[in-house]
């Protein structure tokens, strides 16, 4: 259970199905064709020694430790590198191959460090391994002679270290960088004995374009690549398999765990999002959970200027229902309310919108896919039938085109984007659409076929134009469309679609992408067989969110590119659990499972199920509230796991809207932002510290397991339960696999979810019921979800943003691979040493009008606020536009962006902001003017 | 509420349905189901009472007509 110690079958499984029949050591084995010799015995339970051979690489033959014969061929081939054979009869052991072995054993050694005890301390040393395997005694060449032991070691990545005398240039982390992560940062350099692993253009790993992702450190089969934790804190005793807490991928760890300590995270080879592959946050950035900041105890005071009071759980719970029920009897019921969290397990998000609904009696509960997601939700519902991505991550590896648009997978979804471009190499076609040139566009062995760099905020006309060349060029599918969508609405969106106004040529000119790219473009997609479509924050994050979305899945329906593998629309999730959150009936006008609350038999079954009589009327959203708080009429506010006065736009609108509440009380593991205005503090519970589960973006429920007690005492559904109990409305589950239970007991794609299938399983995608009692893949195969598919006229409405003399520029917002959102836990994190502040991107051009230099601070002003930051000068934003990030509390970014929502879900438009930037002195404005740090000061210390 | 606000999101609302809809009946129709399924009884509340105040000033007509049809449904009704 330590890690790489999982079994390692050598190379990795081939996909034939004709099978090969061959003797290994006298017994019969059958394998797919295409199988090596190695695997085919491993399969067998015969183990050959090997070291430059892992399951996860393809073979590469060099370490020559996997030696066999075969009967009737002349020499000693390389298991990892033979195919297997029909009648092939193999030798795995006798005195000759022994007799290689150990002498090839005998060179690694004589040039490896000899203090075995120092290398066996992470406890995965397969170099001693190997040596105890062949029956490697005394060494004949001793150490004396020329070897590469005192060479220096390079520990400038803060994760980890490479030492060079320990490395026995297998090429395994060489080809774990290009084949699983694809980044194609590492070399072998020079020949023979100077052969040496080498970063980029010999350069320390720190300063090379390693992304360190890991894959090198888990490939490496000697202690030549190692994690710093694991030096410093040792072997680990135990080993918790659990699911990472960052992004919508949901990779699956094996916490590796010494006492109360975690000693370092492994990706988990049988985990399905990752199939063991991991990012550089999920991997190695999880010292947040235990840093100085976190607050341990709960904390009140009566107005926001008063200093905070340390008090006990049940004070702290039972002031805050005091004030809940003291708001509601001055103002009425529905004027409190609260927002779930997607960091937090399915099972916390689940309790926390069923203590609004049955304890507030309303249903003000909202969540923070509301800033993220929430047009997909409604498009994907509106046409397809149900509120999510329609593919597991795996399909990508059957797509021929893959159309990216307003998604940065590399950097946002770092483990997925290896999959795809994974892919890519293999040769599928990509299309970018996006305004900046992001990395997909042009990486190592990986050029986009077209990238449409679109003016931000005219998505819907691009998706439009797209259609309009599948129908006019007669490469829609409509046998398919007869078959398995309302042929009346297609009708109507067809003759829509066919308008000259929707042409390449009239998209052009609001887009800024040439027509005939457009087009060439569009037949790509139209025509390849199988094409799919990822998208992020790039398509919802706009007044027209919802209408792309809608866009997207009528293109999908209409070339036939839904209901099998390689196909499809997937929302990539920004973080862990915004799946799980929107699942669970997070939001304010649907119960768990996506049934609108005015359906009265659906509601009927958890009035009796919750014995309490529901709201049929649905609440406000986080918008909403603001806007209701700022009139008087919402005054108390639950958070549990979100920070809003970052995360969400125009800061002084939400700062405003939360000076004027009476009440908030927020659960939180740190002191973020919107505790400055809060009454209550509770401390919340990272995802170590917890059971339950989490849900990504291919609807994936995972477990999610305790790997150390909380450190404030409560893990948060715990606290949940307690606060609901203090408001009258008692809930007690003895762990939250009760909670699961009565989920699966009210929603039916979630009827077959259990912790002991989840346990057996590893995972499921849901719906899982009785129609699909292990998951389901890929959706709406053979009929979609709601029946027929839908198919809805969407007009381009431009945005009410518009840039002009005042604010010229279009600001844009994003995320990098090394922050994580409003960075409350990245910051917190070594990663700060790759991304310490946020800076904004502008082109060349735009910067030389304004004189601003690179590096030089710079101002940015809205009509909603300013702020500064440093200005990076780059072409990778095209003239007219500028970029930045949110990651940083100190530039505030979302000072700036504006209150403008989508239509129908009132998403924030993010993505458009108009502005102006000017040279600056330094920092000053914004944020960092008005408001401090990450700290809050308490009575009495 | 800002009933400014308010007016530009039923707008938006009438804006996209007005365009998806093939005659004004229904784009009215599904404004005013869009508004039933999603705003608060508070939002619409307010958005009725602009209406009756001064004719609904700032509202687009499919977004008018829609909001006409709330009115003297319970939910619009009395303040709560």
């Amino acid at each position: 259970m330590l890690s790489k110690t999982d079994r390692d079958y050598g190379t990795p499984p081939r996909t034939s199905t004709k099978p090969v029949t061959l003797e290994i050591d006298g017994r019969e084995v059958t394998a797919p064709a295409g199988t090596s010799v190695l695997r085919a015995a491993a399969l067998a339970d015969v183990a050959i020694p090997k070291l430059c051979a892992t399951d996860s690489l393809e073979p590469f033959g060099s370490c020559r430790l996997c030696l066999v014969e075969v009967e009737g061929r002349n020499g000693y081939p390389a298991s990892c590198t033979t195919p297997v054979e029909s009648g092939m009869k193999v030798r795995t052991k006798s005195e000759t191959l022994e007799r290689l072995r150990r002498g090839v054993m005998e060179l690694y050694m004589s040039d490896h460090p000899p203090d075995r005890a120092a290398c066996a301390g992470n406890g995965n040393c397969e170099l001693h391994a190997m040596a105890d395997a062949v029956g490697l005694g005394e060494m004949r060449y001793g150490l004396e002679g020329k070897n590469h032991l005192a060479a220096a070691r390079d520990v400038s990545n803060p994760y980890f270290a490479f030492d060079p005398a320990r490395c026995i240039v297998c090429s395994r982390c060489v080809r774990a960088c290009e084949e699983v992560q694809g980044t194609f940062a590492l070399t072998i350099d020079g020949r023979g004995f100077d052969s040496v692993v080498s970063p980029s253009q010999h350069q320390p790993f720190f300063e090379s374009e390693c992304v360190s992702c890991g894959a090198c450190v888990q490939a490496c089969p000697t202690d030549a690549l190692v994690e710093k934790s694991m030096l410093e804190k040792g072997v680990a005793e135990r080993s918790v398999t659990t699911t990472c807490g960052y992004c919508g991928v949901g990779c699956s760890f094996k916490a590796e765990v010494k006492g109360d300590e975690v000693v370092r995270m492994l990706p988990n080879k049988d985990g399905m999002p990752n199939h063991g592959h991991s990012c550089v946050k999920g991997r190695f950035a999880w010292g947040y959970a235990t840093h100085p900041d976190r607050v341990l105890e709960p904390m009140v005071r009566e107005k926001t200027s008063d200093a905070w009071r340390t008090v006990s759980w049940d004070e702290a719970i039972g002031y805050a229902a005091k004030r809940l029920r003291e708001i509601q009897s001055k103002y009425g019921l529905g004027a409190i309310g609260g927002i779930t969290s997607s960091r937090c397990t399915n099972e916390e998000t689940y309790l926390v919108q069923k203590m609004v609904r049955a304890a507030f009696g309303n249903n003000n509960v909202d969540t923070c896919a509301r800033v993220c997601h929430s047009p997909t939700g409604y498009g994907l519902k509106t046409t397809l039938g149900t509120s999510a991505g329609t593919q597991d991550f795996d399909s990508v590896l059957k797509a021929d085109v893959i159309l990216v648009i307003g998604c940065n997978p590399t950097d946002g979804h770092p483990v997925f984007a290896s999959l795809m471009k994974r892919r890519l190499r293999q040769g599928a076609k990509l299309i970018v659409a996006d305004p900046r040139t992001i990395d997909l566009v042009r990486t190592p062995h990986i050029e986009a076929a077209y990238h449409l760099p679109l003016l931000p905020g005219t998505n819907v006309a691009l998706i439009n134009a797209f259609a309009h060349v599948a129908l006019s060029e007669g490469l829609a599918r409509e046998d398919f469309v007869r078959e398995r969508c309302e042929w009346p609405a297609y009708e109507l969106w067809k003759t829509f679609i066919l308008e000259k106004r929707n042409s390449p040529e009239a998209a052009a000119a609001v887009t800024g992408v040439p027509a005939e790219n457009i087009r060439a473009a569009a037949r790509l997609y139209a025509s390849a067989g199988n094409a799919v479509i990822y998208y992020g924050l790039g398509v919802t994050e706009h007044s027209q969110g919802s209408t792309m979305v809608l866009g997207m899945a009528n293109l999908a329906m209409a070339t036939g590119n839904l209901g099998r593998e390689g196909v499809g629309v997937n929302p990539l999730r920004g973080q862990n659990n915004v799946q799980g959150s929107c699942d669970m009936g997070s939001f304010p006008h649907e119960l768990p499972g996506y049934r609108h609350l005015s359906d009265a038999a659906m509601r009927g079954g958890f009035e009796a199920a919750w014995g309490v009589k529901l709201d049929p009327e649905p609440g406000l959203r986080i918008p909403n509230m603001f806007d209701a708080a700022l009139d008087g009429s919402f005054r108390g506010l639950y958070v549990q796991g979100e920070d809003i006065a970052q995360s969400d736009p125009n800061t002084h609108h939400v700062t405003a809207a939360l000076g004027a509440m009476e009440c908030i009380i927020v659960q939180d593991i740190f002191f973020n932002e919107t505790a400055k205005y809060a009454h209550v503090f509770l401390p919340g519970s990272s995802f170590l510290e917890k059971d339950g589960t989490f849900t990504n973006s291919e609807r994936r429920i995972s477990r999610v397991r305790k790997v150390l007690p909380p450190l404030a005492g409560k893990a948060d559904w715990e606290v949940t339960c307690e606060l609901s109990t203090a408001l009258g409305y008692p809930m007690h589950y003895a762990h939250p696999s009760a909670i699961m239970d009565e989920i699966a007991r009210l929603t039916p794609s979630f009827a077959g979810v259990n912790y002991d299938k989840l346990d057996r399983l590893g995972s499921v995608q849901w719906p899982c019921n009785d129609k699909a009692p292990e998951g389901t893949p890929v959706m709406h195969v053979g009929q979609f979800v709601r029946g027929k598919g839908r198919f809805v006229v969407t007009e381009y409405i431009p945005t009410d943003e518009k840039v002009g003399p005042r604010f010229p520029l279009i600001l844009t917002t994003g995320r990098i691979l090394s922050q994580y959102n409003v960075g409350t836990q990245t910051r917190r994190t070594a990663n700060i040493a790759w991304h310490h502040e946020d800076v904004l991107e502008i082109h060349p051009h735009d910067a030389e009008e304004r004189g601003v230099r690179d590096g030089a601070w710079v101002k940015i002003g809205s009509r909603a606020g300013e702020t500064t930051m440093r200005a990076q000068v780059t072409e990778r934003v095209p003239p007219g536009i500028v970029y930045t990030t949110f990651h940083h509390q100190s530039s505030g970014t979302n000072v700036v962006t504006t209150e403008n929502s989508d239509w129908a879900t009132n998403c924030p438009e993010y993505k458009v902001t108009a502005v102006q930037v000017m040279p600056a002195a330094g920092p000053g404005v914004g944020r960092a003017a008005g408001q401090g740090a990450d700290s809050h000061a308490v009575a009495g210390r | 509420m800002d009933i400014h606000h308010l007016v530009t999101m039923a707008n938006q609302i009438a804006d996209f349905f007005k365009s998806s809809n093939p005659n004004r009946a229904e784009a009215v129709a599904a404004t005013a189901a869009h508004l039933r399924s999603f705003w608060d009884p508070r939002m619409r509340r307010e958005i009725v009472a602009h209406l009756a105040a001064d004719g609904g000033g700032g509202l687009n007509e499919i977004a008018r007509d829609a909001v006409r049809t709330l009115e003297g449904e319970n939910s619009t009704k009395a303040a709560g």
